[in-house]
């Protein structure tokens, strides 16, 4: 069973959708034991930063969530705003610590607002810098709908699966071993989005 | 590099799919779920749902002749249409209180338009973009031209503000709102093309995106309010409802135009 993490922060919904289309089985939950029970991990999130935090320690899941995901490599995908609270810390809503699961913070885009409007919304190319990668197998397309202000600057490039351009170069796809991130919505890129969620579900991550 | 968006506008009147003149003169169309699944198929890049309904009667769309059970409620519609629709969704009409819109995004809406509300209570668009993030507040602004001045009307297009738009979109978007949905009500439904010299007084003032609307008659209006206009997104309601493909072509017009689309 795949659970997608409810902790109050947007539209767990359009994600379920995209889980039920593709057939998979899946639940909404914030409940600890649905959490250490399922197959893989999803995180969605639409929000700040900083009330992203504070929902997951209020609910009590920062523990189990570390516990299911860095010690027992359950596989985790963090959509937007879930991505990003993988950093170490973020600076949208006063500086505030993430997860820490990978090294890095997220920060405001730094460009020219009279040149590029913000948020980034809209549908952008990707660039995949390990051809190899299971996550991409099968994509028709490399274009994939964002909607941010936010981006996670990755500190170890190994960890970039993918980048995107938008004034300044930032990460798409984060990935470390069991742990995915993607700053675009997978849930809401059509064909290329289901492939991608699919892929997450099938692949070996850990190869 | 960032793509213009291809939006089809959706007016829905108590449950049932319309097009409109001008505010007015409502025709009929269908059932709001057939619709999302041909614009789904036909590479739309986002789908825009205005709930105009004046009262609170729905007309069901069960037919005998089709299998769809009653949709009595907005609610209930875009659920239905959440299911089969993986590009995104933005609702809007009558949204009054946060509650409102946190039903929607819970289910299946990833931005919610605010229109009269906004006017009425500058400071709901701060509170919606603190609790929802800016990307998720549209803004949508009616414009009618009021003694050969343009003026803000809210309420269906029927109460002036005294609002200039220039003013009103500056304001907007220091108050957090993530995007502009800009409809020229005098253009509505006339298919003479976009309101082009409103929309890009409004473009050369914000540097949040800006979505055009009313008035589209023809693929080269499209292309128009993109490279006159200024605009990020280009929507559209009446054209889109009567040919095959509709979207598919208009994408492939403006690709064809030098526009960087999504095919």
């Amino acid at each position: 069973m795949v659970l997608i993490i409810d902790y109050q922060m947007g539209n767990v919904g359009s994600v379920k959708n995209a889980l039920d289309f593709l057939g998979v089985e899946n639940k909404i939950s914030n409940v600890l034991t649905d959490i250490k029970r399922a197959t893989h991990l999803i995180l969605p999130g639409v929000g700040s930063f900083g009330e992203g935090m504070k929902k997951l320690k209020k609910l009590g899941l920062i523990d189990t969530l570390k516990e299911e995901v860095v010690d027992n490599k359950k596989p985790f995908l963090g959509i937007c705003l879930g991505m990003q609270l993988l950093a170490q810390n973020g600076e949208e809503g006063g500086l505030n610590s993430g997860l820490g699961w990978i090294d890095g913070r997220t920060k405001k885009f730094n460009i020219n607002e009279k040149k590029f409007t913000i948020p980034h919304v809209g549908w952008d190319d990707i660039f995949i810098n390990d051809k190899e990668e299971s996550l991409f197998k099968g994509i028709n397309s490399n274009v994939f709908y964002f909607a941010h202000s936010y981006i996670f600057e990755v500190k170890n490039s190994k960890n970039i699966a993918a980048f995107c351009e938008y004034g300044e170069k930032f990460c798409a796809v984060v990935k470390k071993d069991n742990i995915l991130g993607t700053q675009f919505h997978p849930e809401r890129s059509q064909k290329s989005g289901l492939k991608i969620l699919e892929n997450f579900l099938t692949a070996k991550l850990f190869s | 590099m960032l793509k213009k968006r291809l939006i089809p506008c959706l007016l829905l009147r108590n449950g049932q799919l319309v097009k409109s003149t001008r505010f007015n003169d409502f025709q009929i169309i269908g059932n709001p779920k057939v619709a999302v699944q041909f614009f789904n198929a036909w590479a739309v890049d986002e789908i825009i749902f205005l709930d105009i309904s004046e009262t609170k009667e729905y007309v069901s769309l069960s037919r005998n002749d089709y299998n769809y059970k009653t949709l009595d409620n907005i609610i209930e519609i875009l659920k239905d249409i959440a299911k089969i629709c993986f590009v995104p969704l933005t609702v809007g009409g009558g949204i009054k209180t946060l509650d409102q819109m946190d039903e929607l995004f819970r289910n299946g809406a990833d931005k919610v338009s605010v229109n009269t509300e906004a006017v009425y209570r500058p400071g709901f668009i701060s509170e919606a973009a603190n609790k929802f993030g800016n990307q998720a507040v549209v803004i949508s602004i009616d414009v009618k031209k009021n003694d050969n001045k343009y003026e803000v009307f809210v309420n269906h297009g029927r109460e002036p503000t005294g609002l200039d738009p220039i003013d009103w979109a500056k304001k907007v978007e220091s108050l957090g709102a993530g995007e502009i949905f800009l409809t020229s009500i005098d253009r509505d439904g006339l298919l003479k093309g976009y309101d082009l010299e409103l929309v890009k007084m409004i473009t050369e003032t914000v540097h949040i995106p800006v979505i055009s609307c009313g008035g589209v008659g023809k693929w080269q209006d499209l292309v128009d309010g993109v490279k006159i206009g200024g605009v990020s997104a280009v929507s559209a309601a009446n054209i889109f409802h009567f040919t095959e493909q509709s979207t598919r072509n208009a994408k492939k017009y403006m690709a064809e135009a030098g526009i960087d689309v999504r095919i």
